[in-house]
């Protein structure tokens, strides 16, 4: 270690005054690149998505040329990368089309003419939100990480923006071939995220998420050559979208993706390595995996099973609901026993999925909506949450929640902002948690009532855990372990507040979100009705009672 | 008698190799720097490939018995990378070995020609001719570390089997030859396709696949490999590892589907059960290894049983996407060598601990490698593997293509244990590494190949 310089980069940390004013030099770039985004944004066309994806892969690249000794600059370097990777694609919130469901910003060229394979990128209401989720995310996990990263900064910095590109890649990707590339390309950094910087049993958690995801991926590539060949030989995924599989094919597909699918959101049998990731990945890591990662397994449900199998997806949806509901209530009565902060809030993640693939696979408008939500919903809270953690661990050094205690005395703005993200997580109404969880029961009791009834239990448990969780940390009396330790600082509190904004803004005015997704879910539902030709909900109540 | 003289044109890339082989024997014995003999290795190298690649010297030859065509074209190609990159990680590391004789670079090229020959057998004894050409050069090459003990058995070991198993493939012809009255591997086929399926038959067949399951080291005739792959000198082992059994595939893939393409329906099974043994025993057995080149040769039995897809396919597009699955096994496979050659002491997979540490650049190139290997986008072991994949489930075998990718995420824990000791484990002492400018540009070439495959396949898909 050296010590010398070690010393003089701390330094500053301690003295929030400062660290301020060194933020406040940087103004003048950030300013900068706002003017440059919103010229660019306003005055000229540029393919949004491939800049979206390829700005972040080249930069982390380029991060990791930068000298090992020049931390700063590395820090620096991701934040502004991030910053405008942001700001790019924010032309997606600003221009996109609410009227229509098809693919807009659309980018397309032939890759590899000898298998029909080509570099096809397009959103529409589904996907559009986790690009821009995935943007935010990165930025704050840029930031978290400012003091708590201090071995191989550049190698760290190089996978969370490597990371980033490859995510954004997934949401975007219209050629499935091109979306096995990301998907699966994902797995790298994320790897080496939670394996190099993670808590004590980060190895093996790294190892278990990477063997775990890979061999339902690897059964999702056999569906997709399948498919390829029943396509006519196109991994067009909108030519899919409209081709008529026979029933046989579909169900076995059906399979193959879910196989993939339900391991990354994870549903209740499959789900055992996300508690083990979630806590031992680092801050960034956990927050990527709870707000981003697991959302793709719901967003592959609703982009290519529902779609491409849409008969096998109605007669498979009951039992995909009762996992659901299983996953719900399981997640919530796990959580009441967790003594470690990370694992609690990991297995109410395994709860919180449960309720998005619950309103999914109700197969009506309500509960794809409401599941839709609940995934940016669940980014936004359980990405705070983990944040939050991350942050009062680097103080205290332990995630036991036995060691906690009085801690709002301790950190007073610190513990109204974790107020706020745990009301959330319980679905207060007023926050963002109430309008996903509410779409997704109507939707849930339109199809069963049983299983709205039993899902309904999930949000009673959770708001017993989270409570608990909340008593436990921030009242009762002080812990002496807590004594001498330092309320948040700016950037800390910068890091949450965009956030604790979006929290309220979807909470009281979801309209301005939803509105993305009307049009697409409808189309999705017309796509499943038109296939199986009859009123779905109907039919799925049916096999229930 | 009047026997005509051959049209050589088809046979110019197998003379400028089999020339340069012989020169280097006589250029031996007047050089002191060893390493010019290399040099001349990769000009050989290069000269065969200009004239595959930039004369017209496609066609048939030697009354019918030799094909220069596209098939073997490709397949050359492989044998020319093995052995520039062969000779460019050798360079150094042979020094170092104790090793350096001027035969090393000589017996490279008389492999390489027989692997050649090989390719392009259009007839039976051309086929063992060029076998056995490359059987006998590599015995050498494994025990060339004529003072090392276990370098010695490997060869031992080595000769022992390869002799046994060519045994058993010459008798396999013979019978072949008896049911037939032909060597010829077209006329068989014609032969085989009217003719009534009989018990001898089928025997000679068998006889004939365990040959060349012994060649390109399938389960159960992989005993030989992991003694022989981390008895020879790493270098050699990279070679080995590449270019016989390509040579292997490119002769199964040519007698299956010409000399037995009336009996797919018999061997078809056969090889479907020898390629998930293979793909079971590497991959399983790999996964308790300690020692990198035992690892890395279970690891080239698993990749036997993928390419084994391309064989049991039965289709051109079958064979294609063989070919491109070795091509890019022979760059990830030789790069992960050259990397075990770059380190003093690099042996076992616990030497690697802690490599990300003292060397970030060495230790961001295996793990290129070995995500390739595992078969992770955006590496060029990705598309080998869907290409082939793709290949197989186009010809109905879904079924089997479903158990190769559960091994090949079995596959995964060994070659992530790797990156894990590199990147998450520490170790005390830093590992020593010796470069060389020559080892540099192998590993370069290899992993941009591995990166620009990956994210470019249009070069290899064919």
């Amino acid at each position: 270690m050296h010590t010398g310089y070690e010393a003089h980069v701390s330094a500053p940390q301690q003295n929030t005054g400062s660290s301020l004013m060194k933020s406040l030099l940087y103004l003048p770039i950030m300013v900068a690149i706002v003017i440059a985004g919103a010229f660019v944004t306003g005055q000229f066309q540029y393919p949004i998505l491939s800049l979206v994806i390829f700005l972040p892969i080249v930069g982390g690249a380029a991060v990791l040329l930068i000298p090992r000794s020049n931390e700063a600059m590395v820090k620096w370097t991701s934040l502004i990368l991030s910053v405008i990777v942001f700001l790019v694609s924010l032309p997606l919130f600003t221009n996109f089309d609410k009227t229509t469901a098809k693919m807009q910003f659309v980018e397309k060229c032939a890759w590899i003419p000898a298998f029909n394979i080509n570099y096809s990128l397009g959103v529409d209401g589904i996907s559009v939100l986790f690009v821009l989720l995935s943007g935010l995310l990165t930025i704050l996990c840029v930031t978290v990480s400012w003091n708590a990263i201090t071995d191989k900064v550049k190698e760290f910095y190089g996978s969370l923006l490597l990371l980033e590109g490859a995510m954004i890649g997934v949401f975007c990707s219209l050629d499935l071939f091109l979306f096995y590339i990301f998907w699966e390309a994902m797995l790298i950094p994320m790897f080496i995220l939670i394996g190099v910087w993670g808590g004590p049993k980060r190895v093996y958690a790294a190892i278990k998420f990477f063997l775990y995801t890979l061999v339902g991926s690897l059964l999702m590539l056999v569906g997709i050559i399948v498919l390829y060949y029943h396509t006519g030989h196109s991994f067009d995924v909108l030519k899919m979208m409209q081709t008529d599989y026979p029933y046989s094919l579909q169900v076995i597909l059906f399979w193959a993706f879910f196989s993939a699918f339900a391991v990354k959101v994870p549903m209740f049998p499959v789900h055992t390595w996300l508690p083990d990731a979630h806590t031992e990945a680092p801050t960034a890591g956990s927050v990527i995996l709870a707000g981003i990662l697991i959302k793709m397994g719901a967003y592959g449900f609703l982009r290519f099973n529902m779609p491409f199998f849409p008969e096998a997806t109605v007669e498979m949806a009951p039992a995909m609901m009762v996992l659901s509901v299983i996953a719900i209530i399981y997640g919530a009565v796990i959580c009441l026993g967790q003594k470690d902060l990370k694992r609690l809030i990991a297995y109410s993640s395994v709860s919180h999925m449960g309720f998005v693939t619950l309103g999914m696979f109700a197969l009506n408008f309500q509960g794809i909506q409401g599941g839709i939500m609940q995934m940016v919903n669940h980014g936004i809270t359980t990405g705070a949450l983990f944040l939050c953690i991350g942050m009062v661990y680097e103080r205290t050094h332990t995630r036991v929640i036995a060691d906690y205690g009085g801690a709002a005395s301790q950190l007073p703005v610190f513990s109204a902002m974790f107020m706020i993200f745990t009301l959330s997580a319980i679905g207060l109404p007023g926050t963002n948690g109430f309008v996903g969880e509410f779409l997704i029961l109507i939707g849930g009791f339109t199809a069963s009532k049983l299983l709205g009834i039993l899902a309904s239990t999930g949000v009673i448990i959770g708001a017993g855990y989270m409570l608990w969780l909340y008593q436990n940390v921030f009242f009762v009396e002080v812990n002496p372990k807590l004594t001498g330790i330092g309320d948040i600082n700016e950037r800390e509190i910068l890091t949450l507040l965009p956030l604790v904004i979006l929290v309220f803004w979807i909470g009281f005015y979801p309209n301005s979100f939803l509105g993305f997704m009307d049009v697409s879910v409808q189309g999705l539902i017309d796509r499943i009705n038109t296939a199986n030709n009859l009123q779905i909900t109907q039919h799925v109540g049916a096999i229930l009672k | 008698m009047n026997i005509p003289f051959p049209n050589l044109i088809p046979v110019i890339p197998e003379i400028i190799i089999t020339t340069f082989a012989s020169i280097l024997l006589l250029v031996e014995l007047f050089v002191k720097r060893k390493a010019v003999l290399g040099y001349i290795a990769i000009i050989a190298a290069a000269a065969a490939f200009y004239a595959l690649f930039c004369t017209d010297c496609l066609g048939v030859t030697f009354s019918d018995m030799f094909i220069n065509d596209d098939y073997s074209r490709y397949f050359k190609v492989i044998f020319l990378i093995n052995v520039v990159l062969t000779v460019l990680i050798s360079l150094r590391y042979i020094q170092k070995e104790d090793a350096e004789y001027g035969e090393y670079y000589s017996l490279i090229l008389f492999a390489t020609a027989g692997m050649m020959l090989m390719a392009s057998a259009k007839d039976f004894i051309i086929l063992y001719l060029g076998l056995e050409l490359m059987a006998l050069s590599t015995y050498i090459l494994a025990g060339i570390k004529k003072h090392d003990i276990k370098s010695n058995e490997a060869a031992i070991k080595y000769m022992l089997l390869g002799a046994f198993s060519s045994s058993l493939l010459l008798f396999g012809i013979s019978l072949l030859y008896g049911i037939t009255a032909s060597t010829n591997i077209y006329d068989i086929g014609k032969f085989i396709i009217s003719a009534k399926f009989t018990p001898v038959l089928m025997v000679s067949m068998i006889l004939i696949t365990v040959g060349f399951a012994f060649k390109i080291a399938a389960a159960p005739f992989h005993m030989w490999t992991p003694d022989v792959y981390e008895g020879a000198p790493t270098s050699v082992t990279a070679f080995m590892s590449v270019g016989p059994k390509a040579a292997g595939f490119a002769v199964m893939g040519r007698v299956f589907y010409y000399a037995f393409n009336g009996l797919q329906l018999e061997w078809t099974p056969i090889l479907i059960g020898l390629c998930i043994l293979t793909m079971a025993v590497g991959n399983i057995v790999a996964l308790s290894q300690t020692n990198i080149k035992r690892m890395l040769a279970y690891s080239s039995i698993a990749h036997a049983g993928y390419a084994m897809l391309g064989v049991i396919a039965g289709t051109v597009e079958g064979q294609n996407a063989m070919i491109t699955y070795l091509i890019i096994y022979a760059f990830m496979n030789i790069g992960a060598f050259g990397i075990v050659i770059l380190l003093n002491k690099g042996e076992q997979i616990s030497d690697y601990c802690g490599l990300s540490k003292s060397h970030p650049l060495i230790a961001a190139v295996m793990l290129v490698f070995m995500f390739s290997l595992t078969g992770i986008p955006p590496t060029a072991g990705f598309i080998g593997k869907f290409n082939i994949f793709a290949a197989a489930i186009n010809a109905g075998f879904t079924w089997v293509v479903v158990i190769a990718v559960i091994f090949s995420a079995i596959s995964a824990f060994y070659y992530l244990r790797v990156v894990m000791n590199m990147y998450m484990k520490t170790s005390e002492e830093d590992s020593l590494i010796t470069t060389s400018p020559s080892l540099g540009i192998a590993l370069f070439l290899s992993v941009l190949a591995v990166l620009v495959i990956g994210i470019l396949p249009s070069f290899v898909i064919i």
